[in-house]
């Protein structure tokens, strides 16, 4: 078991110890490079089509459920008919964008133009360099500033989206970008502040150390991780709502409302770069529910102790697939908000309830000796007070809707 | 290591880039952006002067630099909303037409 | 500082700070490094841009310029001149090379001891600024909508 664990570890070890002693370093690094370049996309890949075919499920429809491989009639004639269930869909799309005419604007400014997709899509592809996605298999352990260096990364794509939204002079795009932008910039805030809570507890800002902190064992089966304390669990929901924001996601996608906006700030990007916002998209949806899975879930820990002899990159993954499943249903569910619910939401819900969160962690550090149970109610009971209060307060301004009939 | 006096003279490079770009130019936000650029090389300074200087483990350079910059974000907070301010009063951001003052 | 379009001279100014950013790593100070980007790049530069496009249509004209630019040039090459000259005439600065085997695991955990140890003070005035600051700013941007109600 041991030797599927670290399969991919031994497979770069082997490889890299063929090689003269001065490439070394540099395969090494290339080798973990490609890896994501090459895992997260085609996962991206993956996730397009089952979005499509559970949005469809959710709306009862089927989906995409026709594109197979391409038979190539004249070369196999004898090859049978294979549809796959409609998951040769991304590879049809593909190369659709990859064949597509690539149109710029004549008023745009052709630079900032061709440099946004990239803008974009880089940084996120560096905020998975850190990323623990299994034992010892972080293609980059910052021992000092590991989380740091994701946000530092994430903070790369607004000035994307701006200069997407901007350089297409187009009134559609500078709105989407100006929403997009106002809504990153607030829900970044909760979103720094709910993981501050995990580094404060954990005293590292390193992802692979906080992976580890989370191995203790509680109740002899299950793995103690920050989800299973008061605080984590209220910093695991907060997390999770300002990574849908912050990724675009419904209910928070109104940078891109197609109803509104026709396509937000990339409305004007056709063919491949239309293609490049696309996977930036998803795979910043990737890099932020792979860092709350490791910040709250375990990281590639498994749940239970009996089930550690499957390897941890499997926990990862799985874990990972099963937060996007939770975002494409959230998708399939819920309406999206309004722009003045979006940002009464950010400044008057969450942020005071990340801030109370802090509080509440520092009290479980300091009631340390106490009996878990009264540790557990202490917590529990003050962010339900708040949450309740909070909650309350912010609905109170919802009086009964009074509907008046256009005349 | 590069010697000390090459990050002295890139951060004199900076400061002369802002401070000429806080005379020269006269849009408001361009004078902001020449004051941020004088800040980041003082920042530049500290730092180098804290990587060479004989007592590393102090930290009083990173501190420093931690303090700079958040009064640098909170700085350009304030300045950018005294612009949009001023622009909503006067439309204008240049720096030379908000004379109303000068009697 | 040169450049006609003002979004892009903004843009530019984001690049330099990223380029800065780096020169910090380059000195071992991992932690302001990517502090510089999450706060220069994240929010200052962004701030200025939106302020750019909420006060748009106000491109200085050429004309109507009362200092004239080249005295500007002039104090600022002045300036350069003098901290250059000082800088390489003064033989303790060229003769520093630094300790280039320094170990500097230290400096975050440090930096939070200090930070609520020695420096508590600094930190809480640095709280209360942000914080006057936050909504002096929110103040002074709302004022006109205030007055049209």
């Amino acid at each position: 078991m041991e030797q599927i664990d670290q399969i991919f570890v031994h497979l770069k070890h082997g490889v890299v110890a063929f090689l003269p002693e001065g490439l070394q370093p540099l395969v090494s690094i290339l080798i973990s490079v490609t890896a994501i370049v090459l895992v997260f996309p085609l996962l991206f890949a993956l996730t397009t089509v089952l979005e499509r075919k559970g949005l469809g499920r959710i709306q009862n429809r089927p989906g995409p459920n026709r594109v197979g491989l391409p038979r190539l009639p004249t070369l196999f004639p004898w090859l049978p008919k294979l549809r796959l269930a409609g998951f040769g869909q991304f590879a049809a799309d593909g190369i659709k964008s990859l064949t597509k005419e690539d149109i710029v604007p004549r008023e745009a400014d052709r630079v900032v133009h061709f440099l946004a997709p990239f803008v974009l899509l880089v940084p996120v592809l560096l905020a998975f360099s850190v990323l623990p996605v299994g034992r010892n298999m972080a293609a980059l352990d910052l021992r000092e500033t590991g989380l740091l260096f994701f946000f530092a990364a994430g903070a790369a794509t607004e000035l994307s989206v701006f200069m997407a939204g901007w350089s297409s002079h187009n009134k559609y795009s500078l709105l989407g970008a100006m929403r997009a932008i106002a809504q990153m910039i607030s829900y970044e805030i909760p979103l720094i502040l709910s993981s501050l809570t995990v580094v404060m507890m954990a005293g590292s800002l390193s992802l692979v150390t906080i992976v580890e902190r989370q191995s203790g064992v509680n109740f002899g089966f299950l793995h103690g991780w920050h989800v299973f304390t008061p605080w984590g669990f209220a910093g695991f929901w907060l997390f999770l709502i300002a990574a849908c924001a912050e990724a675009n996601r419904t209910p928070f996608d109104l940078p891109e409302a197609e109803s509104e906006l026709v396509a937000g700030y990339f409305t004007e990007y056709s063919g491949f770069k239309f293609a490049l916002f696309f996977l930036g998209e998803y795979l910043g949806l990737f890099a932020i529910s792979g860092l709350g899975i490791t910040l709250f879930l375990g990281g590639w820990l498994s749940p239970f102790t009996f089930l550690n002899w499957m390897p941890s990159w499997f926990w990862f993954f799985f874990k990972l697939f099963l937060m996007i499943a939770f975002f494409i249903w959230l998708r399939g569910t819920l309406p999206r908000l309004r722009l003045d619910q979006l940002m009464n939401f950010a400044w008057k819900f969450l942020l005071p309830m990340t801030l109370i969160n802090l509080v509440v962690a520092a009290l479980w550090h300091f009631t340390n000796s106490w009996n878990p149970a009264l540790r557990w109610l202490l917590g529990a009971i003050l962010l339900t007070f708040s949450y309740w209060i909070l909650g309350r307060g912010f609905e109170a301004k919802f009086r009964p809707r009074t509907y008046r009939y256009a005349s | 290591m590069n010697p000390l006096h090459q990050y002295l003279l890139l951060s004199a490079m900076l400061f002369s880039v802002g401070l000429a770009g806080a005379l020269v130019r006269r849009h408001a936000i361009l004078v902001l952006v020449g004051i941020e650029l004088m800040l980041n090389a003082a920042n530049l300074n500290f730092l180098a002067f804290w990587r060479y200087g004989g007592n590393p483990e102090a930290l009083t350079g990173i501190m420093f630099v931690i303090f700079a910059i958040a009064v640098a974000a909170a700085e350009a907070a304030v300045g950018l909303a005294l612009i949009i301010s001023i622009y909503r009063h006067l439309r204008t951001s240049n720096v030379d037409e908000v004379n109303k003052l000068n009697g | 500082m040169s450049l006609r379009n003002l979004v892009h001279s903004a843009l530019c100014l984001a690049v330099s700070l990223v380029g800065l950013a780096l020169i910090y790593l380059g000195l071992d100070a991992e932690f302001i490094g990517w502090i510089q980007i999450l706060v220069y790049v994240g929010a200052v530069s962004i701030l200025i841009v939106f302020a750019i496009l909420l006060t748009r249509g106000t491109e200085a004209p050429a004309g109507r310029i009362t200092f004239a630019p080249w005295s500007g040039l002039i104090i600022a090459g002045a300036v350069f001149a003098t901290l250059a000259w000082t800088v390489i005439k003064s033989k303790a600065l060229t003769e520093i090379t630094g300790n280039p085997s320094l170990d500097v695991s230290f400096v975050v955990k440090n930096i939070g001891g200090k930070l609520v140890a020695e420096y508590v003070l600094p930190l809480q005035v640095m709280g209360l600024l942000l914080t006057a600051a936050l909504i002096g700013a929110v103040i002074i941007a709302l004022h006109e909508r205030k007055g049209l109600k």
